[in-house]
Parts: C-alpha cells; structure tokens; sequence
C-alpha cells in the first residue's frame, strides 16, 4: 500500500507543476474572437487595374533597404515563373494566365491580418498587431523556430537563412517605422502609377470594395477577398476572375488559425487539474490488498 | 564487446563489488568507466568491434558538416527552404522521435502508479529510452533553431503563452527534468550514492503522476502545432478536431514498441550485460508490451478512419495521396496490428518483433508525412531534403545510438546494481555461474 504521505507528495508535486503552466491555457483564452482594432488601417487593392510593371517592388526595396535584386524591377523575364516572398523581397508581383488569353497580375505582400497566425503561432511573443493595423516583428526576441512561416496562411514570412549569426524573419510591416506610424500610406502604395491600391480605414476600404462590385458587377466576381478570410485581413482584394485562379485560396476558413487551437489549449488547464487525481486515483485502486509485495518502495528498500 | 566476452569469458565486468582477489574493494570510477577492463583491454574491445568503425566513419563525415552548419549558416545545410520551413531536423528528429520516446512515461506508470511490478525489469530502460529520445530531439532543435542560442527566450525573456509552441517548449523542459531524476536512481546507484536514490524512490509516484500530465499533453500539443497549416497538410493527414489525438494515440504504440525494438537489439548484442532477471522474462514482457501495443494501434486506427468519415474525405482515397495514406495505414497499423496480435496469440516472438518494427516505422511515416511530404501539397512538388540535411540527421542519430550503448555498457539499466556478496547468493551462487552466464549468450531466451 502506498502511504498517506507519499500520496500527498505526489499530489502537491502535481499541482504546482500544474499552477505554473496553466498559465499558458489562461492566456489563451484571452485572445478570445478579435475583430481587428477600430482605427485600423488597410489597403484595397483592384487587381484589374494592375499592369505588372513592378514599380512597388522597386519602391518596397527602395523604402526597406533592402539588398540590390538579381535581376532590375523593369525585367519582365520575372514573369515566367510564379515567385514568392523572400528575405531580399517583401512584396512581389506575379502573372497569371486566366481565361481567354487575359493575364492578370498580382501583388503578395503580407496582408497584415487582424487576428495573425504568425503572432498566435509565436512561443516568444515577437508579433504585434499595432493599432494602425500592420504586423510587426520584434527581431532581439525571434529564435528561429519558424513556426510562423508554417502558421502563414498565405506563406509570406521569409528567412534569411544565408545569415549564419543573425538570421531572421523577414517580411512587409505596412511600412510602420517610416509611414504608417505617421499616418502616411506604405511606400508600393503611393508610387502605384495606376492606382491600383487605396489606403485608408479598414472599414471605410470594405465598404468601397463592395460599392465597387455593386455599381460594375460585370468586372468583378463578387467577393472581397480579406474581408472574412482567416478573421479578417487588413489587405484585401477586388479580381475580375475566380480567386482561386490567381492563387489566392477561396475555401479559407474564415475564423483565424488560433481558432484552430483553441480546443486544445482549452483542454490544458483541464489535464493539468483533473489526471492528478485521476491517476492517483487509479493507482491506490491498482495496489489495493497488494500489501508489501505490491509495494515498489518496500522491496527494494530490503536489498539495501 | 560481445566478441571481446565471448574470447575472454573469465574477464570480471563492472556490477557491484569485486569478487577476485580484490574481493571486498569497492569499483574504482575509471573501473566504472572501464566497465572493469584495462585499458588495454577496452581499446582492444572497442577497435574490434565493426560497429565501432561504422560509427567512427559517419563521425568523421558528419562532425565537420555539423561544424560547417554553424559557421556558413542554415542555408548552407539545408538549402534554406522559405516554404517548407520545417525539414528533416524537427521532422525526423523532434517530431519522429518524441513519439517512440513515450516508454518513458508508459513505463514508470505501469510500474508506479497501475502497480504492474512484473515490468520491472525493463522499466529503466522505458525511461532511459524516453529521457535520451528527448534529449536528442532537443538538440536535433538547436541545429535546426536559426539562433540556438536564444532557446531559453520562451523560459524567461519574451512569453507567447497563446502559442502550442509555448506549451511543448514548457512541457519539454519540464519533462526532461522529471526524466532526469527518474533516470538518476541506476546513475546513483552506479556512482554509489544511495542517499540520492532514496530521495527520488520516495517521490516515485509523483514523478510517474507529472510524467502522465506532461506527455498527454506535449504529444497531443506535436500534433496541434499542426493545426496551424489546414490549408497546407493534405486533407486525409489533417483534422483540426482531431489532429492532436492523433498524436497522442499513435505516440502510445510507439513507444511501446521502441521498447521491444530496444530491448531486441540490446538481447542480441549485449546479453553480457543484461542480468537473469532482464534476460529471463523479456519474452514475457514483449507479450504484455505486444498487448498494450495492439491495443493502442486498434485505438488509433479507429480514430484516424473516425477523422476521415467526420470530414467525408473519402474522396481523397481514390487519389494517388490517398495511395499514399492507405500504404501508410497499411504498413504501419494493420501491417503491425496484424503482427502484434498474431505474436500474442501465437505466443511467437519473432512476430511481436516484428510488429514493433512496423510500428515505429509507421509512426516516424506518418510524422513525416504530416510535417514533410504532404506539406504543401497543392504546389504539387515533394520538397526532397539536400544531401547535407540527411548527413547532420544521420550523424546526430548515430551520437545518439553511441550515447546510449554507452550509458547501457555502465548504468545498472540491464542488470541490478549489487551491495552485498548475500545478493550473489540468491540470484547467481559463485562468481563463477555469473561468468558462465556471460560467456554463454545463447543460453538467454534471444528470438526463439
């Protein structure tokens, strides 16, 4: 038989391991359904009026300091094949064949959601959702587990692995340092020479895409891409053809990826309160009437 | 080693006290490292034994690519996938490995909390499995981390704490710790503490309680940590309902069978070193083993066919990843199952081993599968790992086979760590029957 004592050990042995880590269950909680800040700010961008001439890539590169490219933003040899984000590129523009002989461009860059799979995924907390609406990274904290760019629905975060002592995510923050927080439009925005992209309030932005889909709905399939998708982007987007075809994901869930989880994490706090008992439980009905010989401690206490 | 006994039957090897002419003397550390040998005598064992030489040439190999993975950088070693952001290291490495590293667990709770006392004897060598199965995908971590360096962030720089992430970080740490102390009791014992094992003997039972919490929930929050890329893992290998269960079910059979596969390859190779009591019951124990195994996989397969009817994926089936599934489902489950139940019945060994071996393959498929070669499965391409990823898994899997015969050759994991010469009496009467055990491998119950 187990004794009084060592039952309770066990038991209190138990529950402070539990205390200390149902903290993590908590706070889970805590990111609750978020629909994105009030003053939040975004981006619509019409994707029929895009003309593939890279421009705000060029700015991007220009307003980030980011290295030379491989090849110059007037290139057109890029379109060949469908690229995506890198650590020397945080937005880049891709053609896509769709139907009748018509191409269609798209721009990718983060798309700055309003609950981001990147900052829930994060173990070090080193995403912010600013209240302006960008996604920002905290690069002192990042350890390089990479589980953002695994969460990323839209596979945006990159990494500069080629840095040996100093790797990092690398990706679009809405140009917070040098823009957004002074209430000035990202820089792809502002050099777009056909306009293809509107800065302004999140919720001003929704209304305007779905005006523009009402008063032309020949021109655009009716869906604003980013307005529900994974919680809500703070980018969305206007197309002429089917989403899916400019590789875009149309059957996006719409509740964010933390949602994902939630059943999980909820369950922590329950493990970790309810199996102490549980399996103590089991164990003085398994070693019932065992008596010294069903006694671990005992036995081998003998040989000593 | 084994050749080396078999030549030399009369060498006296490291167990409890000395029975030569020394008789009474307490084992000296370098003896204790020695395992009893010379010096001479143990670089002979070791340079005639191939294995050794195989390991020596993945080393030479490996170590510098390892070393060169830390001065040019990650891209250098793994091409640096920007899509595939996890490879071969978490893959294989961390999420393959903590799975069949559940013994640890299973293990100390059949003993100390379901009293089975049968399961002595291979109760260490759960939980030496479990705890060096962490160990190992710990570092199989810091190579893959971009900044290593930085692993204690989570601990006390910057807290995620809405993460999955967060969680297994938490659970690994801790757990690894409570392993530890599990694992201390045969290092005590050989170092010749007792005062140290006896603290732990008495917190026992709250160990195995913490070792339950801890892997429900860390082998279930692998699996989780999928539920963040739905639209990346191909349907049939994803559920966000269910995913964690997944793998908390399959990690039970897995590691089940870890300890049979071990256990097999430690009867063959090493029975020098295993005492009667390991050496007479482990056919016994493989059947128990076998029983919780089929029944943990029967478990599993029923939810992973739940998981598909839930969703109405059965469309996939007819896919050619849904080949795909049905080989892994195939192999890995009913392959086994059918293995390990015919083994129990039959009372066939051979069968159950076997079995084991299909299990924890199937188990490192399927987390390959999952994190691997099905991720991104819509750009319709399978992300092959460069030469040097497989190189550094190789070699870090080879430290860890290294690490563990070592900590086997010397722990009294196999054997039972002996005080008095009155011990001798009951179990083995004259130094002399124990040398003829030794010197006799094929007397012990091996694969019959």
């Amino acid at each position: 038989m187990i004794d009084r004592r060592d039952f309770l050990k066990g038991c209190v042995a138990c529950s402070v391991t539990a205390a200390s880590i149902s903290v993590a269950g908590k706070n889970a909680f805590a990111a609750g359904s978020f629909e994105g800040y009030p003053d939040a700010m975004g981006v619509l961008v019409d994707l029929t009026r895009c003309v593939g001439c890279r421009s705000c890539e060029a700015a991007c590169n220009n307003e980030q300091k980011l290295p030379e490219p491989d090849l110059p933003f007037d290139d057109q040899s890029v379109f060949m094949e469908q690229r995506r984000t890198t650590p020397k590129a945080y937005t880049v523009v891709n053609k896509y064949e769709v139907a009748d002989k018509n191409t269609l461009f798209r721009k990718m860059q983060c798309n700055h959601c309003n609950e981001p799979a990147c900052l829930t995924s994060c173990f070090v907390n080193a995403y912010t959702k600013t209240k302006e609406g960008a996604v920002i990274y905290n690069s002192k904290v990042c350890v390089g587990c990479r589980n953002c760019m695994i969460a990323c629905p839209f596979n945006i975060p990159a990494y500069s692995y080629s840095s040996p002592t100093n790797p990092l995510v690398k990706k679009c923050i809405f140009c917070y340092d040098t823009r957004l927080k002074n209430g000035r439009p990202p820089a792809c925005v502002e050099i777009c020479p056909q306009q293809v992209m509107t800065f302004g309030h999140r919720s001003d932005l929704i209304e305007m895409g779905h005006e523009r889909i009402k008063s032309n709905p020949a021109k655009y399939v009716n869906k604003l891409y980013g307005e529900k998708e994974v919680g809500g982007t703070s980018w969305m987007y206007l197309s002429s053809v089917d989403f899916d075809k400019i590789g875009l994901d149309n059957h996006m869930q719409n509740e964010p990826i933390i949602s994902n989880v939630k059943d999980f994490l909820g369950m922590v706090p329950m493990v970790l309160s309810i199996w102490p008992a549980l399996f103590t439980g089991i164990h003085l009905l398994a070693t019932k009437n065992k008596g010294e010989h069903g006694d671990h401690d005992h036995k081998e206490g003998d040989q000593q | 080693m084994k050749q080396y006994m078999k030549r030399n039957s009369n060498t006296q090897i490291v167990n409890s006290l000395r029975t030569d002419n020394d008789r009474g003397r307490k084992w000296t550390f370098m003896e204790k490292l020695l395992i009893g040998l010379t010096p001479q005598q143990y670089i002979a064992q070791a340079v005639s034994n191939p294995f050794n030489w195989f390991l020596a040439l993945v080393f030479a190999v490996g170590f510098p690519v390892i070393i060169g993975r830390f001065i040019f950088g990650l891209e250098w070693a793994t091409g640096g996938p920007q899509s595939n952001a996890w490879g071969l290291f978490l893959g294989f490495g961390l999420f393959g490995m903590v799975p069949l590293s559940s013994s640890g667990f299973q293990m100390g709770s059949a003993v100390e909390v379901f009293g089975r006392h049968d399961m002595e004897p291979l109760e260490r060598l759960g939980i030496l499995n479990g705890i060096l199965g962490y160990f190992f995908a710990v570092v199989f971590l810091l190579v893959d981390l971009g900044q290593p360096w930085r692993l204690p962030y989570p601990m006390v720089v910057s807290w995620g704490p809405a993460s999955v992430l967060f969680l297994v970080a938490w659970h690994v740490a801790t757990y690894l710790s409570v392993q530890a102390a599990e694992t201390s009791t045969s290092f005590f014992e050989w170092m010749g503490w007792p005062a140290g094992r006896t603290v732990i003997k008495k917190m026992a039972l709250g160990l195995a309680v913490a070792g339950i919490i801890l892997s429900t929930l860390h082998q279930g929050a692998l699996g989780a940590l999928s539920s963040y890329a739905p639209g990346k893992i191909h349907p049939l290998w994803y559920s966000s309902s269910f995913q964690w269960l997944y793998f908390f079910v399959s990690s039970l059979p897995g590691g089940l069978c870890m300890v049979i596969v071990v256990s097999t390859i430690v009867i063959k190779t090493m029975a020098w070193r295993c005492d009667d009591n390991f050496k007479l019951n482990l056919d016994k124990l493989h059947i128990s083993l076998a029983k919780g195994a089929s029944m943990g996989l029967i478990t599993y397969l029923t939810i992973r066919m739940i998981g598909v009817a839930h969703d109405n994926k059965w469309a996939y089936l007819s896919t050619g990843w849904g080949a795909w599934w049905m080989f892994e489902i195939g192999f890995g489950v009913i392959l086994s199952l059918i293995l390990l139940t015919a083994g129990v019945r039959k009372n066939n060994v051979t069968l159950i081993r076997l079995g084991a071996w299909t299990t924890i393959l199937g188990v490192i498929l399927n987390r390959l599968n999952v994190y691997l070669i099905t991720f991104n499965w819509k750009h319709g391409e399978i992300e092959i790992p460069p030469l040097r990823e497989f190189m550094i898994t190789i070699t870090i899997y080879c430290v860890y086979i290294a690490t563990y015969r070592a900590i086997l050759y010397r722990w009294p994991i196999l054997y039972r760590w002996k005080t008095k010469y009155s011990e001798y009496a009951v179990l083995e009467p004259t130094p002399a029957t124990i040398i003829a055990v030794v010197a006799e491998p094929e007397a012990c119950p091996s694969g019959k």
